[in-house]
């Protein structure tokens, strides 16, 4: 149940924020600074299972993905992570760092035209995060960092499908600012703590580091060497592939 | 739709749905109870009697038949995960397909819908308000035809006709460590909930145990009536 404390020995921190917000920057120094205070840490990231990577990648190509169904698709993703990538390390007493969470989906599939109660109570089964990070930046500010640094917008991405505009950065910028909004309105709502995405990274990772310290100031797991190895929570049962 | 459509929850509210005038028409019941085989009939007879008519079924979504059965046929999944897997299945034909026919005035006929979703996973206690609220996007139907079938009557039924598979006896529920046993087990709690929603959302109701021929002259009355 999403509005309940989760109860595991683990803790799951997440960074949410527009696209060029600087939270997957923000995570990985995270990540960093954790692993290298020897805490068991485990890494998991939006729209990032396989099980519906092709499905969404047809849909997307195809341009046949609707509000419902992009929402779905992200759903049915964040449900096969939560019970393969999160829910495992969290109760083996690990630390689990998520970029992006449900918020993403608040925040995004709202903009995008579904019902802000729908999407929400479609979500129930997900977990509370023990901190949540919501790194806020200007649109314009945002939106900058995303044109300067990528050769070409993705329609979807753009939010083309809203027909906003028929030009790709302008619809971008329009869709980005939906976004924003409805991030803002998720502070109060949720909790979410505020960090300003204009300062510099270096203070920006500081402020974040003394937060989680100070949430992890009886958290006692240590990480043991083992061999170094990815870190696997499941493994498919499969037959060798004939080459 | 005489007077637009009526929703489970939410909706769609990006969506015009004002101007949908065709009809939603579900055929619902267990896995072989001969569901299949009546739509077909149906949708000749409403065909040859002059209406529209287009046919809809559970996981043919273009979209996503392939992952859905790259889902059943691996060892890893939850059935949280699957149930989403199927409503993202009967949202994309619903944008895609159903609401495009229901605005041009065709009839749809449904093989299988949201109850079928409700029926096999809402006898878990805590699932079941979540997956209601999960379909609040799909529009309520005009007619839910529910073809009724006791276990008993069921087994040698689908004995006969495809047999028994490892989803349809709810064998990752562990019910029975066999899947016969299995099979009947969950079967029956199925049919159970079929038959709560049946009187909650005012099915009507065929007895399965009849003949193929028996069986479509009463769907094609109740049809006659409604039409």
């Amino acid at each position: 149940m999403f509005t309940q404390a989760h109860g595991y020995p683990g803790k799951l921190i997440i960074v949410e924020g527009m696209d060029g917000s600087g939270k997957s920057t923000q995570i990985r120094l995270l990540y960093s600074w954790l692993e290298s205070q020897a805490y068991p840490v485990f890494f998991t990231e939006w729209n990032s299972s396989q099980l519906v990577k092709s499905t969404t990648k047809a849909g997307k190509k195809g341009k046949t993905l609707t509000p419902t169904t992009f929402s779905l698709l992200h759903m049915t993703d964040f449900a096969d992570r939560l019970n393969y990538q999160i829910l495992p390390p969290l109760k083996a007493g690990m630390i689990v760092l998520a970029d992006r969470y449900v918020y993403t989906a608040f925040a995004r599939d709202v903009a995008r035209g579904v019902h802000p109660g729908w999407v929400r109570k479609a979500y129930d089964f997900a977990i509370k995060p023990d901190l949540a990070f919501y790194f806020r930046v200007p649109t314009e500010v945002g939106v900058e960092r995303i044109l300067s640094g990528r050769p070409k917008l993705k329609y979807y991405e753009a939010g083309m499908d809203l027909g906003l505009a028929t030009d790709l950065e302008e619809s971008f910028k329009i869709f980005q600012g939906m976004i924003s909004k409805e991030y803002d309105k998720m502070i109060k709502e949720y909790e979410l703590i505020k960090i300003d995405g204009t300062r510099d990274i270096e203070a920006q990772q500081a402020q974040m580091r003394e937060i989680v310290g100070k949430a992890l100031e009886n958290f006692k797991t240590k990480r043991r060497n083992y061999a170094r190895r990815n870190k696997v929570f499941w493994r498919r049962f499969t037959l060798p592939e004939d080459e | 739709m005489p007077g637009g459509i009526k929703f489970f929850g939410e909706g769609l509210p990006y969506q015009k749905t004002s101007d949908c005038k065709g009809r939603l028409i579900v055929v619902e019941g267990t896995d072989g109870v001969g569901r299949s085989t009546q739509v077909e009939l149906l949708e000749q007879w409403l065909k040859v009697s002059g209406h529209g008519v287009v046919t809809t079924g559970w996981t043919r979504s273009k979209l996503m038949r392939k992952a859905i059965d790259y889902a059943k046929s691996g060892n890893m999944l939850d059935r949280m995960t699957f149930s989403l897997l199927y409503a993202t299945d009967l949202a994309d034909r619903l944008e895609n397909q159903i609401l495009p026919a229901l605005r041009s005035g065709f009839i749809v006929l449904a093989d299988r819908y949201t109850y079928t979703a409700w029926a096999r996973d809402s006898f878990r206690d805590p699932v079941m308000k979540w997956i209601k609220d999960l379909y609040g996007f799909a529009p309520v139907p005009d007619l839910v035809l529910y073809l009724r079938i006791d276990v008993d009557n069921l087994v040698p039924r689908v004995i006969e006709t495809g047999g028994m598979d490892y989803w349809e006896s709810g064998m990752d529920l562990h019910l029975a460590d066999n899947l016969y046993d299995s099979f009947k087990k969950y079967q029956r709690k199925v049919i159970e909930v079929y038959d709560q929603l049946a009187e909650e959302y005012s099915f009507e109701v065929f007895d399965a145990r009849k003949t193929v021929e028996e069986i479509q002259n009463d769907l094609k009355a109740c049809l006659a009536k409604v039409l």
